[in-house]
């Protein structure tokens, strides 16, 4: 089961939806692990003949499943620091008539839904779906230092090593929640950590 | 008046203090016994002579020491001072309303001199003088924004409008109450609140961000906000608060009245002509308990505000651990009696205390 159902919260943090397949001339699709089983859901002939997929397997066993689809293009990076500059440059060729359909993590959502604003393209119209891991990109508010795939509430942070606390006010422009300090007023004092959501 | 420029520091050995005449105008925020968030917005047209709304940008006693205070933050973190890319022109707008606004009501203090586009200013507090030709970036040492704002007291957030939404695309910000530029900054107005805590389910949001995208040129508006400081630290950052934070278990029963601050924030909203972005100066003061307590009425109000006020409040506020402290202290200035409204100190007709 890879679908999670988030609790409610601030207005800041992102919400998710379910891909469906939209009209477009070209279609790209961004995804890591099991976010491959959104487009498997989606996924009809006529879409694929005009899609790109870019997938990120981190693990997973998904990556046959999606060659199989026999997109007009597919790429499989090994991490997606390494898929970045593909991005950008798909990013950077788009015509109008794209549909851009991201799906898995919240940070791989979240950092190519940030490319995709930074070649102009609304976030609203960016098509997201979250599947598999809940850990999420935190930045330290204090070394500004980013700590990825966080699982547990309060962490380490991975740069200046300050233990935070994991907020839900998220920056778009960051992809990224905000971790800070939680012994600041109490040195030392820090809880045993939990998963986010228990 | 001319004013004297206090030689003080915000931070370390925290040698700010407040004349009488500071104290006697400082923006006391509570307008009855209790306190509620409210979008509380009026006029910014000026207000009593000598008070804090009278002038567009306020000048007192603390000016020179606090833009050597923010001189201090920027060498040290860069990004509290940001402006993304299409705000430039918004930087130009507040830059003409801040010195059109100085020169005109503080002629002492403050000059400009304009022949088309070769402008001239002349900061006599600060000993600047620049001249300069006004749309051309390459002509001052900073950009337009960041040139003026290190010479103006207050944060200031400079708000694009589009999507009828505002959206934080520029800013600096060095005095804050515990948030982010660098987080916030291409956020929109309910993503950069969304920390706050029951305001969204009143509505507050809502209904304060309709008033704010219906300000015009020339009819500005503000309100006050407030919290609670422990020393008179302006640069109260999350970036810091690491470092900052365990002031706040420093308190005890003997140092409270010198140490805590009423932290007050004169929020105003001003449009802008070219870029019809909205500029948001946060103006912060501060105020020891102490020195409040010099004011009978505001002895007696400030206790029945920090006794009734929600604990979510209390805690987004950041005072809920020392509540019990503050109220032992506040109590003994609360004699019963009721006040009269408004937030003004009303020296000359409030009764003294009665205990």
């Amino acid at each position: 089961m890879s679908k999670f159902e988030f609790p409610p919260a601030i207005k800041s943090r992102p919400v998710y939806g379910t891909l469906e397949a939209r009209q477009g001339k070209h279609h790209l699709m961004i995804a890591d692990a099991e976010g491959a089983e959104a487009i498997l859901a989606i996924a009809t002939p006529e879409l694929m003949a005009n899609t790109h997929i870019i997938y990120i397997p981190r693990g997973t066993d998904y990556a046959e499943k999606l060659r199989a689809l026999n997109p007009a293009q597919f790429y499989e990076g090994p991490t997606y620091a390494a898929s970045v500059t593909r991005i950008q440059r798909v990013l950077q060729d788009a015509h109008m008539g794209l549909q851009i359909y991201l799906a898995g993590t919240e940070g791989l959502m979240g950092q190519a839904q940030n490319e995709a604003m930074q070649a102009g393209f609304p976030f609203t119209a960016i098509q997201t779906e979250h599947r598999g891991s809940v850990a999420r990109r935190m930045q330290c508010v204090h070394c500004k230092g980013i700590t990825e795939d966080v699982e547990t509430d309060p962490f380490v942070c991975s740069h200046c090593g300050l233990n935070l606390f994991v907020r839900d006010h998220y920056s778009r422009r960051l992809a990224a929640y905000q971790g800070v300090c939680i012994d600041a007023e109490d040195p030392g004092n820090v809880p045993p950590s939990k998963g986010i959501y228990e | 008046m001319t004013i004297q420029f206090n030689d003080e520091t915000f931070r370390d050995d925290y040698t700010f203090r407040n004349s009488d005449w500071a104290i006697e105008r400082f923006p006391f925020p509570f307008h009855e016994d209790s306190y509620m968030y409210a979008v509380n917005m009026e006029q910014h047209r000026g207000g009593p002579e000598g008070s804090v709304y009278e002038k567009r940008f306020d000048v007192d006693e603390h000016y020179v020491a606090e833009m050597r205070d923010r001189a201090m933050v920027l060498a040290d973190d860069p990004l509290r001072c940001q402006s993304l890319p299409h705000m430039t022109l918004a930087g130009w707008d507040l830059l003409e309303l801040i010195m059109v606004s100085k020169s005109e009501d503080y002629p002492d203090l403050f000059e400009l001199h304009r022949d088309g586009d070769q402008w001239h200013w002349i900061n006599k507090p600060m000993g600047i003088e620049q001249k300069f030709t006004f749309l051309d970036e390459t002509t001052l040492p900073y950009g337009p924004m960041e040139y003026i704002t290190r010479q103006t007291q207050g944060d200031f957030c400079v708000l694009d409008q589009r999507e009828d939404n505002l959206w934080m695309d520029a800013g600096i910000v060095t005095t804050q109450a515990d948030w982010s530029l660098d987080f916030d900054i291409g956020m929109n107005f309910f993503e950069w609140h969304a920390p706050v805590p029951l305001a969204h389910e009143k509505g507050i949001f809502v209904r304060a961000l309709k008033f704010l995208l219906n300000i015009q040129q020339g009819a500005p508006a503000r309100r006050l906000n407030w919290t609670m400081t422990v020393n008179p630290l302006l640069d109260t950052s999350p970036e810091n608060y690491h470092k900052w934070g365990i002031q706040k278990t420093t308190l005890t029963p003997e140092n409270i009245g010198e140490k805590q601050h009423l932290r007050v924030e004169l929020q105003t909203f001003f449009r802008l002509p070219r870029s019809n972005a909205l500029v948001f100066p946060i103006r912060c003061y501060l105020c020891s308990f102490q020195d409040l307590m010099t004011k009978p009425k505001w002895g007696r109000r400030l206790h029945r505000v920090v006794r009734d006020l929600p604990v979510e409040l209390a805690t987004y506020k950041g005072f809920i651990d020392n509540r019990p402290m503050m109220l032992d202290y506040l109590s003994q200035f609360d004699d019963g009696l009721p006040t009269s409204p408004g937030v003004f100190p009303d020296t000359e007709t409030e009764p003294p205390l009665q205990k």
